[in-house]
């Protein structure tokens, strides 16, 4: 089901070379999130949920205004409400949690099902539920916890960056229905320079440390923010240095895969030279399968 | 409900190695291993995932490996618990340990080998661990009703480990099944069950001592 007008940059499970890659000058795309700008009215939930037909159940409340409390497989974006104290004085924290689009994808890494999970050349990362097969390795490999499992057909579900809508050229519902431009959407290197002119005014009006979470762990992100506390990314919700770290990467390294299959066939080829070399373990006079009477085996 | 050693001396002049339970138990025990084997290979390496085809596609693998699993840790463990008897480690065993290599290219006899010889020893006493820690990562793996209650960190560790250990179990089972066949009277003591007298005296001397009571 990957999108026919995109090409693929990786895909998962996948060790021969990515086809098709005939439209590789495609730019990276980029969602900006200014936080400073957001009013956590949740039109993007909404435009979210109408857009890719998602509905949510009835919830519980917790004493803030998210609901659902957090990302489902029916809600791919959530608006997180996080009441907390920076610098001594109270400050509500208004959070929008989706996926990031990793380039260092973690659930793509971890991901055993060829195809599962796709990277496309603008660096939209889209889970192809049909191949899916419901082992939620993507849901551990995930520096920020986004991947979640649907019960009733075992299939993991996430912000799709509305794929469907860039692939035509337009842009992801979420953008299409905030209200204050807290969301815009472009070329990566394009929303970077808007985000930098944010900051500029950001430090103008006295947040000295507002900063551009775009972290490097994962090589950069094609949603980011602009967070107005960035020294303090953990008062959002989010890690302050994510990565896809050694166990993940080891596990699902092509030196471990190699190195465990080379092993097994050499086990095999070790039996086959061994029995070439010494034959049998009989017991004496047993078989009389000796070096000069081949021809009586097994009989005694 | 343990067999007197006299009891495995038959009419026909054979040696009862390996009795009924014993066999069917070991069996069932081997075609698990396969399966979970099989699928495990499938989804560590995309090159093998093309064996998903054998458990009815990659949904239907996925959701039978933990159930499988859990079959091979039931049956193994009472299995094992009923082999420990002649799994005690000896000093004959330290010394065949030693002198391994000679017994591969044949150089080597040794007559104190007991029912079961230092290498199916160390079979024994390997797996008896390695199950034990597939079957706790496996449960910590297994979606979706144990895995959400472990951190992504665990989960993670757990992924390593598990395909580690499957790897050693691997590697000892390869080892396993290759001696079986290289000691000839290996496989059919495990499906027929029984075993000749020069079998047991040359193989395992000093198990065919205890049960005839006599020295040769």
């Amino acid at each position: 089901m990957a999108l026919e007008t995109q090409d693929i940059k990786a895909r998962s499970a996948t060790t021969t070379s990515v086809p098709p890659n005939a439209r590789s000058h495609q730019p990276e795309v980029a969602k900006l999130i200014d936080l400073s700008r957001c009013i956590g009215c949740k039109a993007c939930q909404s435009a979210c949920m109408e857009w890719n037909n998602l509905r949510e159940a009835v919830g519980t409340f917790d004493g803030t205004y998210a609901n659902p409390l957090d990302l489902t497989d029916q809600s791919w974006t959530v608006m997180k409400f996080n009441e907390t104290e920076i610098d001594g004085q109270f400050a509500w924290l208004i959070f929008k949690d989706g996926c990031l689009h990793c380039t260092d994808p973690g659930c793509l890494k971890a991901c055993p099902a060829p195809g599962a999970i796709v990277q496309y050349q603008n660096g939209i990362v889209d889970f192809q539920q049909d191949l899916c097969i419901g082992c939620g390795y993507c849901i551990s490999g995930c520096p920020f916890n986004i991947p979640r499992l649907r019960k009733e057909d075992s299939r993991v579900y996430k912000c799709t960056l509305c794929s469907d809508r860039v692939s035509v050229g337009l842009e992801p519902a979420c953008i299409k229905s905030c209200p204050t431009q807290a969301l815009a959407f472009g070329a990566k290197q394009e929303m970077l320079v808007q985000a930098e002119h944010r900051l500029e005014d950001l430090h103008e009006r006295g947040l000295a440390r507002a900063s551009i979470y775009d972290p490097p762990g994962v090589r950069g992100t094609h949603v980011f923010f602009v967070l107005p506390h960035g020294d303090q990314p953990e008062a959002y919700g989010l890690p302050k240095d994510p990565s896809v770290g050694p166990l993940l990467t080891l596990w699902r390294s092509g030196l471990a895969r190699t190195l465990g299959v080379a092993t097994m066939f050499g086990v095999l080829v070790a039996g086959v030279l061994h029995y070439m070399r010494h034959g049998p373990l009989e017991v004496p006079g047993e078989s009389g399968a000796g070096e000069t009477d081949q021809g009586k085996e097994g009989h005694p | 409900m343990s067999r007197r050693d006299e009891d495995v001396l038959l009419p026909d002049g054979k040696i009862l190695r390996h009795d009924n339970g014993e066999r069917v138990v070991h069996w069932i025990i081997a075609i698990v291993f396969i399966f979970l084997f099989l699928s495990g290979l499938a989804m560590f390496s995309p090159f093998f995932f093309w064996l998903s085809a054998l458990f009815g596609g990659g949904q239907s693998m996925r959701l039978l490996h933990p159930f499988a699993g859990v079959v091979l840790a039931v049956l193994f463990y009472p299995y094992a618990w009923g082999l420990r008897r002649d799994n005690h480690w000896t000093p004959a065993d330290s010394n065949w340990v030693e002198h391994m290599f000679a017994y591969m290219r044949k150089a080597m006899h040794f007559p104190d080998t007991g029912k079961y010889n230092a290498g199916q020893k160390l079979m024994y006493w390997s797996m008896i661990p390695i199950i034990a820690v597939l079957t706790v990562t496996g449960v910590v793996l297994w979606q979706p009703w144990f895995a959400p209650s472990f951190s992504a960190g665990t989960r993670r560790a757990a992924g390593l480990v598990h395909a580690a250990s499957a790897f050693v179990m691997f590697v000892g089972i390869g080892v396993h099944w290759y001696a079986a066949y290289w000691t000839r009277g290996s496989i059919r003591a495990m499906v027929r069950g029984t075993v000749t007298r020069a079998w047991a005296r040359y193989h395992h001397p000093a198990w065919f001592r205890h049960i005839t009571g006599k020295d040769s």
